[in-house]
């Protein structure tokens, strides 16, 4: 039997992967949640039939969302990730020691639940004491918080459907609000190659450069996101991030990274030059 | 034949037989089903153009309604609570026009308070109706009218015993409501009509947690705007009467000046409206107000920010409040209602109805989500954090007692006018209309003489960013006025 996965990248381009068995399929108030087994990528997350992570390379999205700030900021005690039900960031989090507390903010249970059953590699870290969910919109959450986190990491989901919110001006200005005066907040930033993905990428760097004074874009290569060229957004009231990343100091922390170094760190935010002209236009 | 309930659409069932039947076009409209307009059948779809049609056998006749749209009207008086009602197809603005000339002749009174909508100052220059003002109370701190006081109606009526009609906002724009039952005693007692304008009241009629709908509290006419919480498309509304309006009548009075080639868009989607009002009304809007609760609660908590309820409810001149409506006071940060309303569209993307000099109103309704209201709501948060300033200085809004010298038609129509440059008018008789857009209410009627208190107020609205409508000189540099002899 061929059973195959395929996520449409374009209304003209369409990305497949073989499935060996459908592990679970959920529907909640938000969005269809299904869970797929696959030879070459292990297990795969979707929603809404758009793929949220597999197995394979999700430690590349993760690693990167997460190491690149935490090495300008090795001591942050408080962390906040809105988004991310998966677990995977909070996760690359909980290896840092000095981190007390990691909020997690995701408005959508069902899909924590399935991922804690079905993906326990990114999801484990939903159960360690460090981290305390949140079920609800995270435009809602932030809204009431002042100088409380040294660290946001918005690890949502496209900006068309549930994430909308988290796409906006006043998100992000609610996340300056949120954030101490040396803070840092990371987002999810989409990919600059295929025209609509490029448009919301344009949009949000417009938006969260307008709410910091320090906004800098950095990229990854993720193999199974649209093109495969993906970006994130570094975004910091005092902080800059290759300047003032403190690399010896995270080097003793010995954390052992699989896609992260300090020489790739710097060089994500070396962006190609059609890149550099989307960023630009909206500066 | 079976009864039809509330479960039919007469005009959506005619329509769908229609296009079962194949039937070869050689009527009106030209673009045939969609085929001759490529360009704008694929903009609106095919489904919709298809069902763009004239009125023909099995589809009835809006101006002369026999049977689908007959049926479909009176399906809608039941489910109003009317002895009938009209299918309108040129906005409320036409139904309260309709309502005025059927009840007001050339030199008839009609009671009216001054923040009614432009096309009532409009029917009014079309009849020769001559209008006596009430002057609805202010709240001074929000700066908005309100509705009118019980003694200033029984005064006006008592002052005016040959009026015809008087005329409510049932409720007004902010979604204040006047002692409508009490009116209709007094107004019945002294053997005039009520004329009830309903263009935002729609869903009173559907629920019990909300003010008195006019038509079950005994107005005569009332108009009532489909479109707006109803549902139905743009420019499609509804007109209803009690029985001692005489529906021949009525029906001449509209098609005096409405189209005779009704568009069965706008009729369908009048129809489906009402049934899914009269099916589950009661359920959406019981949501529509948790939503808007949830809302004045959060913004109330902001800080600064006002989103009033029925706390400013007083037993007469707010005698009553739309809890639907998401009226946000702002001149509290430092900022007119229209700069937080120009600053949410243009810094958010997010559009509201409307701000004045003082207040937001957000429109919510069936199609909102919760999740598109927490971007309003911090959307809001932000615009407080990042642009207050201090509010004094700002225009205390008064309520401009207006001083009618001729009656609308005598002053619209004179031969006698002239332009004068804005600033040299005072004193004057004003001869055009000048409306604060929005929320669309005038400032200057015809006939009305210009001030400096009127002048000082149109200068300071301009300043914040409203638009000044209605007058001949769009930027207003000049005002047309009575020539001096």
């Amino acid at each position: 039997m061929e059973l195959w996965f395929t996520e449409k990248h374009t209304p003209y381009v369409q990305f497949s992967i073989k499935i060996e068995k459908q592990l679970y399929a959920g529907k909640s108030e938000f969005q269809r949640i299904d869970i797929l087994e696959s030879r070459e990528f292990g297990r795969i997350l979707t929603l809404d039939g758009y793929l949220m992570l597999t197995e394979k390379d999700e430690f590349i999205y993760h690693e990167m969302i997460t190491h690149v700030p935490m090495s300008v900021l090795p001591h942050a005690h408080r962390v906040l990730i809105i988004g991310g039900g998966d677990g995977g960031t909070a996760r690359e989090i909980l290896r840092y020691k000095t981190v007390e507390s990691i909020d997690l903010v995701d408005i959508d249970e069902m899909v924590a639940d399935a991922c804690r059953r079905y993906i326990p590699q990114t999801a484990a870290s939903l159960d360690d004491p460090r981290v305390k969910c949140h079920f609800e919109d995270g435009l809602k959450y932030i809204r009431h918080y002042e100088n409380e986190y040294d660290l946001i990491i918005v690890d949502s989901t496209d900006p068309f459907g549930p994430g909308e919110g988290l796409f906006t001006k006043e998100f992000y200005g609610n996340c300056y609000k949120a954030l101490k005066d040396d803070g840092i907040m990371v987002n999810q930033h989409e990919s600059p190659f295929y025209p609509a993905d490029s448009y919301a990428m344009q949009r949000a760097h417009k938006r969260i450069f307008a709410s910091f004074p320090i906004s800098r874009i950095y990229q990854a290569h993720i193999p199974t996101y649209p093109s495969g060229h993906w970006l994130f957004g570094f975004a910091s009231k005092k902080y800059h991030p290759i300047i003032d990343a403190r690399w010896q100091e995270w080097k003793k922390l010995a954390i052992k990274t699989r896609y992260y170094n300090p020489k790739l760190h710097a060089g994500a935010f070396a962006l190609p030059t059609y890149v550099e002209d989307i960023v630009r236009e909206v500066e | 034949m079976k009864e039809l309930t509330q479960e039919n659409a007469p005009v959506l069932e005619a329509l769908e037989k229609l296009k079962q039947m194949r039937i070869v076009p050689f009527d009106v409209p030209g673009h045939k089903r969609g085929r001759g307009n490529k360009i704008l059948t694929d903009f609106l779809g095919e489904k919709c153009l298809s069902v763009d049609v004239n009125s023909m056998k099995p589809l009835d006749n809006l101006c002369h309604p026999v049977s689908v749209i007959r049926d479909a009207e009176d399906l809608a008086a039941k489910a109003f609570g009317a002895e009938h009602a009209f299918f309108m197809v040129g906005g409320t603005t036409s139904s309260v026009q309709a309502m005025i000339l059927t009840v007001c002749k050339r030199g008839d009174k009609i009671i009216l308070p001054r923040n009614v909508h432009r096309s009532v100052i409009n029917a009014m220059i079309l009849c020769g109706a001559v209008p006596v003002y009430i002057n609805p109370q202010m709240d001074k701190m929000l700066g908005i009218s309100l509705g009118m006081g019980i003694a200033d109606v029984k005064k006006a009526i008592l002052e005016n015993p040959d009026a015809k009609a008087v005329f409510v906002n049932n409720p007004t724009y902010y979604g204040i409501c006047s002692n409508l039952k009490e009116i209709i005693k007094t107004a019945h007692a002294g053997n005039m009509f009520v004329l009830a304008d309903e263009a935002h009241g729609t869903h009173f009629y559907f629920s019990d947690k909300l003010p008195t709908a006019a038509m079950r509290a005994g107005a005569d006419m009332a108009a009532v705007s489909l479109h707006k919480s109803g549902g139905s498309l743009t420019q499609s509304s509804m007109l209803f009467i009690n029985d001692k309006i005489s529906e021949g009548y009525v029906r001449q009075i509209i098609n005096l000046t409405q189209t005779t080639s009704g568009s069965y868009l706008l009729m369908a989607s009048l129809d489906i409206s009402r049934r899914n009002l009269a099916l589950s009304g009661r359920k959406v809007i019981d949501s529509v107000i948790d939503l808007v609760e949830y809302a004045r609660g959060e913004i109330n908590n902001i800080g600064d920010y006002y989103a009033y309820s029925r706390e400013k409810i007083n037993g007469d001149s707010i005698y009553d409040f739309d809890i639907t409506k998401l009226s946000v006071y702002t001149r509290s940060i430092g900022l007119a209602g229209i700069e937080v309303y120009d600053l949410l569209r243009d810094e958010y993307d997010i559009q509201t109805e409307f701000g004045d000099l003082a207040n937001l109103l957000a429109y919510v309704s069936i199609g909102d989500r919760p999740r598109d209201m927490e971007r309003l709501v911090s959307a809001l948060s932000e615009i407080r954090r990042i642009y207050k300033k201090d509010s004094s200085g700002m225009l205390e809004a008064e309520y401009i007692s207006p001083k009618v010298v001729l009656p609308p038609q005598d002053a619209f129509y004179t031969d006698r006018e002239e332009a004068v440059l804005l600033d040299e008018s005072v004193g004057r008789i004003c001869t055009e209309f000048v409306m604060c857009y929005p929320p669309g209410i005038p400032i200057l009627a015809p006939g009305e003489l210009v001030t400096a208190q009127v002048l000082e107020y149109i200068h300071y609205a301009m300043e914040k960013g409203c638009q000044m409508t209605g007058p001949e000189d769009m930027k207003l540099k000049h005002l047309n006025v009575m020539a001096e002899k």
